[in-house]
């Protein structure tokens, strides 16, 4: 049979198996390999939270997602063109993400009589007829790695470990993938075992040749190089990103970084990045609890250093009381909250939005914080920056939010270099004629930051109202009144700080499309697919959830509508709501996902269309 | 790298002034009640100030919260009142952050051992150089008298009417426990005892852990008496000194010998043991302190008091500075554009 080429805008393809099938690596070089050709790429590892869970059983999937495009992917992509899935069970959990039609590349082996039983299938569903619906390629790679492999000295389980190599290849003929970059890393990763790195290389191509001699599969895809500014490129997770943005801020501010962090899903891997940089003369201490992380952090703020903490839910519900003393004590300090399902444990590999309130308002007595979301991996990057910018000039601690979706999804990034990227440092205060504690600069009202060591300024500080410019402790009542206001003021200026939104798409109409967070990606999609419909539908993206944007109520006023999707159940609705006297309609999921971008463009042409019947 | 900090921080300033402890008296009133036994540690503490050789801009004291954790407020130095029960993970990030501080913590039995429980723990393990001052009253104080950690079986308090269930700390054997490297404790009326102990505690490189038994006049009065008044101390209590054998009593007719692994009180006078036969304090030995911080709470014995322990090892805050300095000797100065680079980058021409 002749194999044709079929050239497609963006494709899906998501890599299913055993958590110990090696599916996050094969997705991760598909990825890399895919970046490197010029695609835009975005993609999300869906990973137990057991580590080892029991071999061929429907909750050890662990699967990764690669969507990857010539123009914007947004998001990992709503539903799947091609599932490769190594067993049974792996199957069974993805096949409902799967398009009509879409290209199943099955490995027969995984699909045994136990392999069935642990799936919970009746029947084989290669050959029941139950995937008549879908493009069906089932080989047995297991059989094909141990033929190609038989010259090997390696024992047959080390043998079967290389299947997901053979998986990868097939997809790179598929695809029409270079081998090379891929080739390059086994080279690399094997270096120093040869029998190993030679059987990984073999079976790799074994498994794109096996895609080349094949009959079967006809037809290949050709997904075109974006259009991309020139420049470095990478790819990075969201997690990634923060940890660099600290870094970076630090260098850019002119200070030490310090870490005070705790272990917790989904922003450990922060931890571990930052871990990495003492070359980098980067201090962190792993604490004893999240309480000691964040007052750890203080007291290295206290110091002098750039102080982060690191959290996801329910750390930074322990975190709550320390963050009040940070503002008393109006001290800089970064808090990235990698928000995920909550409350309580919840569901802590997965994503949520639903931290929002709690980082605005969830502290005792009136202690306002900036708040600030990332919208993806890449942006995590900026937001740290401007987390750490606003909480050093401002002297205020700053909340980051982040998420798991973004923070463990990965996106191609254009590297930026250090000197062009800003200056947010500061002057410590030194001089002990002019010095008081509290004495505020009169246009960001932030007290001077004086370090110990420095002679004459010795002071006390603490967590007990302050006079305000001695910053003595006073009991005062309107004193305590005054510091209040001062300090919600100090908060409220930052407006004066922040970009004006600028509205995509009509400045006036009939619905607003409102998000903030990881929303972004499905909102982008969504707009998309409805504007190549001719749907009217404008869209702002919030970035500081606290000051909002000084224009946000006049770009209201212009819009007869506002939809807001969130991953809660309507936490920026009730802040907008309260804020702004409008109605607003949201759209809220809670269901440990992202919205597809079927989902909101549903959603606004359900809206669109009722307000058509009643005019 | 060298940032903003290094250079404020690492100028050089000369020679440490002369001071005196007036020097250390910040100008405000003290306000613990008439009689507390807050006021002779916080003298004895300004006094040894002087002479630690750190000029006062470098010396920081943290606390928490509680009566005890208003003690910064009353030195002229860089002070941080914290919240209760974190002094110790603010001054371990402090003193992490910047290794060229003296950094001090005044806490108490229930900010440390209760609601602070884990990070004395932890910053004991880690050997953090950190210098802990905890007043031990057996008592809440500032929430007006409730059961503390040290409080003791059958005290009756206003959360505990029919008296205390709870078994408290010793507060020695739990800093031993979890690894610190200096132990001592002392009370509030024996100034010149206190004074030696904090003295050795500044010397001391690594985590140090003072207890001082402090007199509440109004909620635990007296708690501490058997221990600090001279009619019953000397044959209530054992001084120790290092190299010293274990001697006590009025007129040191008692000393302390090992039967088995258990120490036991003789008397000289009844002819059968003599000073030769007594234990000799050794502070660097861990097994011992072990031993003699267990004898507190032993009605047989005396209590020790003293320096129970002092052992020499790298603090965790010079380790973190000699980590980055191996790593950066290793592989050179991290440049942070190839760290954004990272290993697997490609370019668009």
């Amino acid at each position: 049979m002749e194999q044709q080429f079929v050239e497609v805008e963006k494709a899906v393809i998501r890599f299913a198996g055993d958590s110990g099938d090696g599916m996050q690596l094969t997705g991760t070089q598909f990825s890399d390999t895919s970046a490197e050709m010029g695609n835009i790429v975005n993609t999300f590892p869906d990973y137990p939270s057991e580590i080892r869970a029991p071999e061929g059983t429907l909750y050890g999937v662990s699967a990764y997602q690669v969507h990857f495009g010539a123009s914007n992917t947004n998001t990992p992509g709503d539903k799947i063109d091609v599932l490769v899935a190594m067993n049974a069970a792996s199957l069974k959990v993805n096949l409902k993400d799967v398009k009509k039609h879409g290209i199943l590349l099955l490995n027969k082996a995984g699909f045994k009589d136990k392999n069935l039983k642990l799936a919970k299938y009746e029947s084989n569903p290669i050959e029941d007829g139950s995937l008549a619906d879908y493009q069906v390629f089932a080989y047995d790679i297991n059989e094909q790695v141990r033929r190609v492999l038989e010259d090997f000295d390696l024992p047959p389980k080390m043998i079967d470990r290389t299947k997901n190599l053979f998986a990868l290849g097939l997809a790179y003929w598929l695809f029409d993938r270079p081998l090379e970059p891929t080739q390059l890393w086994l080279n690399k990763k094997f270096a120093k075992n040869e029998t190993i790195r030679d059987a990984n290389l073999k079976v790799f191509k074994a498994g794109y040749n096996f895609g080349a001699m094949g009959q079967d599969l006809a037809v290949r895809y050709i997904v075109k190089a974006a259009d991309l500014r020139k420049g470095i490129y990478r790819n990075i997770t969201g997690n990634n990103a923060v940890a660099l943005g600290l870094a970076v801020a630090a260098n850019r501010a002119g200070l030490p970084l310090f870490l005070g962090s705790y272990p917790i899903t989904p922003a450990t891997e922060i931890l571990h990045f930052i871990s990495g940089y003492k070359q980098y003369g980067v201090k962190h201490m792993q604490m004893e609890d999240e309480i000691a992380g964040i007052t750890s952090a203080i007291g290295a703020s206290y110091g002098g250093a750039l102080a982060a903490t690191t959290t996801s839910g329910p750390g930074l519900s322990l975190k709550v009381e320390a963050m009040g003393l940070a503002v008393m004590l109006e001290l800089p300090l970064v808090v990235v909250d990698v928000q995920r399902a909550g409350p309580s444990t919840g569901l802590p590999t997965k994503p949520e939005q639903s931290d929002l309130l709690m980082a605005l308002w969830g502290r005792h007595g009136e202690a306002p914080i900036p708040v600030l979301a990332a919208s993806t991996a890449t942006d995590c990057f900026d937001m740290t920056i401007e987390a750490a910018r606003i909480a050093i000039k401002y002297m205020t601690p700053v909340i980051l939010l982040s998420d798991g979706y973004i923070a463990q999804g990965s996106e191609a990034w254009k590297v930026p270099s250090l000197d062009e990227l800003p200056d947010i440092s500061i002057k410590f205060a030194t001089d002990k004629e002019t010095y008081a504690p509290y004495k505020r600069d009169p246009e960001t009202l932030a007290r001077p930051w004086a370090v110990p060591g420095t002679p004459g300024l010795e002071h006390r500080i603490g967590g007990l109202e302050k006079d305000n410019i001695t910053g003595l402790v006073s009991h005062d009542p309107m004193n305590h009144q005054r510091m209040c206001e001062i300090r919600a003021e100090k908060v409220e200026r930052i407006v004066q700080d922040i970009p004006d939104l600028v509205v995509d798409g009509d400045e006036s109409g009939e619905l607003l499309l409102v998000t903030w967070g990881s929303t972004w990606g499905s909102a982008r999609n969504a707009l998309a697919s409805l504007r190549e419909k001719d749907v009217k539908i404008s869209h702002v993206h919030l970035k500081y959830l606290n000051p909002l944007p000084a224009n946000l109520g006049e770009i209201f006023g212009n819009f007869k509508q506002i939809l807001v999707p969130e991953l809660n159940l309507g936490q920026l609705k009730i802040l907008l709501q309260y804020k702004y006297m409008r109605p607003i309609i949201g759209l809220n999921k809670v269901q440990g996902n992202t919205f597809t971008a079927e989902e909101i463009a549903n959603k606004i042409e359900e809206i669109l269309l009722s307000e058509g019947v009643s005019k | 790298m060298t940032t903003q900090l290094d250079l404020l921080i690492h100028k050089e300033y000369g020679e440490i002034p002369q001071y005196t402890p007036k020097d250390f008296k910040a100008d405000i009133d003290v306000r613990w009640c008439a009689g507390c036994g807050g006021y002779s540690i916080l003298s004895q503490v300004q006094r040894i100030m002087p002479d630690i050789g750190v000029p006062k801009e470098k010396i920081v004291f943290v606390s928490g919260i509680g009566c005890s954790s208003r003690f910064p407020y009353y030195m002229d130095v860089y002070g941080f009142h914290s919240i209760h029960g974190r002094a110790l993970a603010v001054a371990s990030g402090l003193k992490v952050a910047r290794p060229d501080l003296s950094v001090w913590v005044a806490t108490g039995d229930g900010d440390c051992m209760s609601i602070g429980g884990n990070h004395l723990i932890h910053a004991s393990r880690r050997n953090v150089d950190i210098n802990v001052i905890m007043f031990n009253n057996e008592i809440y104080s500032l929430t007006k008298g409730q059961f503390s950690p040290t409080s003791r079986v059958g005290q009756k308090t206003k959360s505990s009417p029919f008296g205390v269930l709870d078994d408290p700390f010793n507060p020695s054997s739990l800093a031993l426990g979890s690894g610190s490297t200096f132990v001592a404790r002392g009370y509030d009326n024996n100034p010149s005892h206190m004074k030696h102990l904090f003295q050795r505690a500044a010397q001391h490189k690594g985590f140090s852990f003072v207890e001082i038994y402090a007199n509440c006049v109004i909620f635990n009065d007296g708690a501490f008496d058997e221990y600090t008044r001279k009619e019953t101390r000397p044959t209530s209590t054992i001084n120790l000194e290092h190299g010293k054998p274990l001697v006590f009593g009025f007129k040191n007719e008692l000393g302390i010998i090992m039967d088995g692994y258990k120490p036991k009180v003789v008397n000289f006078d009844e002819g059968t043991y003599s000073v030769n036969d007594v234990i000799v304090h050794n502070e660097q030995d861990s097994t011992l302190a072990l031993i003699l911080s267990d004898m507190s709470f032993n009605p047989e014995l005396p209590r020790p008091m003293g320096v129970i322990y002092a052992e020499s090892k790298p603090t965790y805050d010079q380790k973190v500075t000699w980590q980055i300095n191996d790593l950066i000797e290793r592989k050179g100065e991290g440049n942070l554009d190839d760290l954004m680079r990272g290993d697997e980058w490609w370019e668009i021409k």
